[in-house]
């Protein structure tokens, strides 16, 4: 930290921010460093909390979910008296509609994006690519409080009467628009709009932030095909962003207007709600349900991409830094990922198999799903190149990474039936679709997360976490999850339907019961067994083990930085003279060559 | 060692199970199912259901495939190169050979997989706008009206007319012909129009393997055929001879208990249910 001088890795670079940060040497205050902090290691940081804490609270409705489905209406043991003492202490239909609809949003929009785009995004790619920071450090902070009014919003929605939203995570219209359709379209659902679209400029904020500063503050000699595939992810996801949030911010817009203007984007003529035409519907209406669906499948299908894309590029990463091994067809996984985003926005109609959308219209959803199935193929295929003939290391993130691949392998497959039209419509909402997204993104990218934290975690604070604890805490969280989500297969199977808060009536399903009681008690322990990463986690913060620079002898840019890095990130200038994988080169001693090693004019 | 031990177990008993899983559904259930009903789907009854049913089965023999090769792949690489050794791995950035290989195995068997399924997707969704032999509309057997939280289903009678005083309304029960008397087996469809009164529903019999969102402010021309051989078999050894209809897009608080029933009758019965329910309707005038 003695001389930063940022300026001098990047001549011409001299923007305010990083001129500020790195050369004048003044000590900030408090608020300054950690709550309104510009840094982009801080702001990853404030990210990464943010994700761990919704984790918690997503994780928790997960739990009412199954305790739901496993005993339906039976009152909570000891906790049912705090949570529903009118109710009998039981969960109510209502209530459970609010249940999983806010588990969907709470996940998706709280803690996957922010955790993998926020806080892994922020935190890594300056140091990745050898930049001081961020090229709009304000700019990057808004995008962090931009995360607080949407926080905010949704605990206001839950405060609304009716409880919160209660049409689902996909607030499909006319359920979401109309006040009489259900008790959680009163003023909760505008709440959620917000807290939406709130979360949507928080991501703008940021992706416009990745974009510029990978593609324009890289340090000399860092060519784009020398970059970490991590940062490679990071701009596909960026660019993802770009391009569809704008239309669900748009389809928000229109949802609200629908509800609070009474226009008719969305609502039919001639409701008849509870044997009334409700009010509003009557007024303008002549809308088209169908359409919202495409405008917010429109987003939400790449925001798909977007919550697992950045996934690969950490598990091809830290794959690589454990198995002491390059990457296998480094160019091959640029291309895959760029043709997942390409693809990406063609598919999100396979979302409407079932919705009476023209149906020659499915035919061409149908092939490019089929199409988008190869790239993540190619994925799996040179993940496992990578291992073949490597030295792996079992370190605690390489054992989520593992399971990562496994768990990807897995959600990949069966995402063909669903491809495959004629099978979709059995299996389309069944809980073959929930234990599909949730073996991509639980299984997925909750995993590379996990393995993200235990690798990247000694940059962040200079310690290491506990190895045995993050060993028990994967072999549980393994065990645990496909306990949970491999049975949901079977429960789709039998014809199941998601969303359904007591199935037990209907003759086809009076035979789950004990399947989904297995389910819970899974699900129970997957939720408990996470104290071990917890206590881990904020354990290492203050007493973990003191480590230097590069504890893994990895290649990557961000390594030569101080563990953790000051203002400024790097100590000294930087030039990178190869790819980020350069291990096991027969032509130096050591098993890695790092990217600024220069070996020629030694 | 212990941990690559149990890493290599976990994967290969993951590997184990899913094909276990997948290959003998019957295993789970550690005897005789109770009911009709196993952990895998119920029966199919309908003149589709066959084809969806077969192509699932062809992507099951692709994705076992694939399953096996990957998974096994991924086990033995982590018994295998996870042992404690001095030197190098290999100094490789990959292969152009391979890359090819495995872009175009993949890429040939997504391609049989989405080719040879278009057939019968444009079968369920397109055949319901079929002519009969003069160019005339095949007529509608009854109007499916979806609504918080129940089924009605509205017939037109004797005069096969909607808006005439001979409608009737069956709630719950959606009762459909056999259609015994149509000797072609590509013909025996029954139409119907879907339609919702409030919000988003969508009609689900698992038996027929049939399911479409019913829009409010959108009718749609669907039609259904039952195979009648398939359903002679199902209906042996069953004392109830009705299935269940279930809601199948999130529609309320009340979406849970959304269910009908189907029942399937041979033309005789199905024309003196007809009767009766003609009767009934001018009996309470």
């Amino acid at each position: 930290m003695s001389d930063p001088n940022a300026s001098s890795i990047r001549p011409g670079m001299g923007e305010p921010g990083t001129t500020r940060t790195s050369h004048e040497h003044h000590e900030l205050g408090f608020i300054r460093k950690y709550i309104f902090s510009v840094d982009h290691k801080v702001i990853g940081i404030q990210f990464m909390l943010l994700g761990l804490v919704f984790f918690v609270l997503g994780g928790l409705f997960a739990m009412a979910i199954r305790y739901q489905l496993a005993w339906p209406w039976e009152s909570m043991p000891v906790i049912g008296d705090l949570l529903f003492p009118n109710t009998g202490q039981a969960i109510t239909p209502e209530f459970y509609t609010m249940l999983f609809t806010m588990h969907g949003t709470i996940m998706i929009f709280f803690v996957i994006i922010p955790l993998l785009t926020g806080a892994f995004g922020n935190f890594l790619i300056p140091l990745m690519i050898g930049a001081p920071d961020m090229a709009f450090p304000k700019l990057n902070m808004y995008g962090f409080w931009a995360m607080i009014p949407a926080v905010g919003c949704v605990f206001m929605s839950f405060l609304q009467p009716g409880g919160g939203p209660g049409a689902g995570w996909t607030a499909y219209p006319p359920l979401s628009t109309i006040a009489s359709a259900s008790p959680g379209s009163l003023s909760a659902q505008t709440w959620w709009l917000l807290a939406l679209t709130w979360v949507g400029f928080s991501s703008m904020m940021g992706a416009v932030n990745y974009v510029t500063t990978i593609v324009k503050m890289r340090a000399p000699g860092l060519t784009m095909f020398r970059m970490p595939l991590t940062v490679w992810a990071l701009l596909i996801a960026a660019l993802l962003q770009l391009f569809a949030l704008p239309v669900l911010t748009a389809a928000s817009m229109m949802q609200i207007s629908d509800r609070v203007f009474q226009s008719g984007f969305f609502t039919p003529t001639n409701l008849v709600i509870n044997q009334i035409n409700p009010e509003g519907a009557g007024a303008a209406a002549g809308g088209q349900p169908l359409l919202w669906q495409h405008l917010f499948w429109f987003y939400s299908h790449p925001a798909v991409y977007i919550m697992v894309v950045p996934a690969m590029g950490l598990a091809s990463d830290i794959l690589s830094v454990h198995a002491r091994k390059p990457v296998f067809g480094y160019k091959p996984m640029v291309y895959s990922m760029c043709s997942i985003a390409g693809l990406g926005f063609i598919v999100w109609g396979h979302h409407m198999f079932a919705s009476g959308m023209n149906p020659a219209l499915g035919m061409t959803f149908m092939v490019a799903t089929m199409m988008i199935a190869l790239p993540s193929a190619i994925k799996v295929f040179n993940w496992l190149g990578t291992l073949w003939g490597s030295r792996i290391q079992l370190t605690t993130p390489m054992l989520f990474t593992l399971g990562f691949i496994a768990m990807f392998i897995i959600g990949g497959l069966s995402g063909i039936w669903m491809a495959a039209t004629p099978v979709d419509i059995y299996i389309h909402d069944t809980y073959i679709i929930v234990a599909h997204f949730h073996y991509i993104v639980f299984g997925g990218s909750v995993f590379a997360l996990f393995g993200a934290i235990y690798h990247w975690y000694p940059k962040m604070f200079g310690r290491v976490m506990n190895e045995t604890l993050g060993k028990i805490h994967f072999v549980g969280t393994f065990i645990f999850t496909n306990g949970v989500f491999y049975m949901m297969h079977q429960l789709g199977m039998a014809g199941l339907m998601r969303r359904t808060a007591d199935p037990y009536d209907y003759e086809s399903y009076a035979h789950l019961q004990p399947l989904n009681v297995f389910i819970t008690i899974s699900a129970f322990c997957l939720f408990v067994w996470q104290i071990f990463f917890v206590w881990n986690f904020f354990h290492s913060m203050f007493w973990g083990k003191r480590v230097g620079r590069n504890p893994w002898n990895a290649c990557s840019l961000e390594w030569e930085a101080p563990s953790p890095p000051g203002h400024g990130n790097f100590d000294s200038p930087l030039r990178v003279y190869r790819g980020p994988y350069e291990y096991a080169d027969p032509s130096v001693e050591e098993d890695f060559l790092a990217q600024t090693r220069d070996i020629e004019s030694k | 060692m212990l941990m690559r031990i149990t890493v290599t177990l976990l994967m290969a008993a993951l590997l184990v199970f899913g094909l276990v899983s997948w290959a003998d559904y019957d295993f789970w259930l550690m005897g005789p199912s109770p009911s009709h009903y196993t952990w895998w789907w119920p029966e199919e009854m309908s003149t589709l259901g066959q084809h969806a049913d077969n192509l699932f089965w062809l992507i099951m023999v692709m994705v076992t495939v694939m399953f096996v090769i990957t998974m096994g792949a991924l086990t033995y690489s982590i018994w295998k190169f996870s042992a404690k050794r001095q030197d190098k791995a290999v100094f490789s950035h990959g292969s152009h050979k391979l890359e090819l290989l495995w872009t175009a195995i993949p890429a040939a068997m997504l391609l049989v997989i989405a080719f040879s399924q278009m057939s019968t997707f444009a079968a369920m969704q397109f055949d319901s706008s079929m002519e009969d032999e003069n160019g005339e509309e095949l007529p509608v057997l009854c109007e499916i009206w979806a609504s918080q939280f129940d089924w009605r289903f509205r017939y037109p009678g004797r005069d096969g007319r909607f808006g005439t005083n001979d409608d009737f309304e069956s709630a719950y029960e959606l009762v459909i012909p056999m259609r015994d008397r149509e000797p072609d087996h590509d013909k025996k469809k029954n139409i119907f129009l879907l339609r919702s009164r409030d919000v988003l529903h969508s009609f689900f019999v698992p038996h027929l393997r049939f399911k479409r969102d019913a829009v409010p402010g959108m009718t749609q021309r669907i039609w259904l055929g039952v195979d009648d051989e398939q359903l002679a078999e199902i209906m042996a050894d069953r004392e109830d001879k009705s299935f269940d209809i279930i809601c199948a897009e999130l529609c309320g608080w009340g979406h849970y208990k959304m269910s009908g029933r189907v029942r399937v009758l041979p033309d005789a019965e199905y024309e003196k249910w007809v009767d009766e329910m003609t009767a009934l309707q001018f009996g309470n005038s």
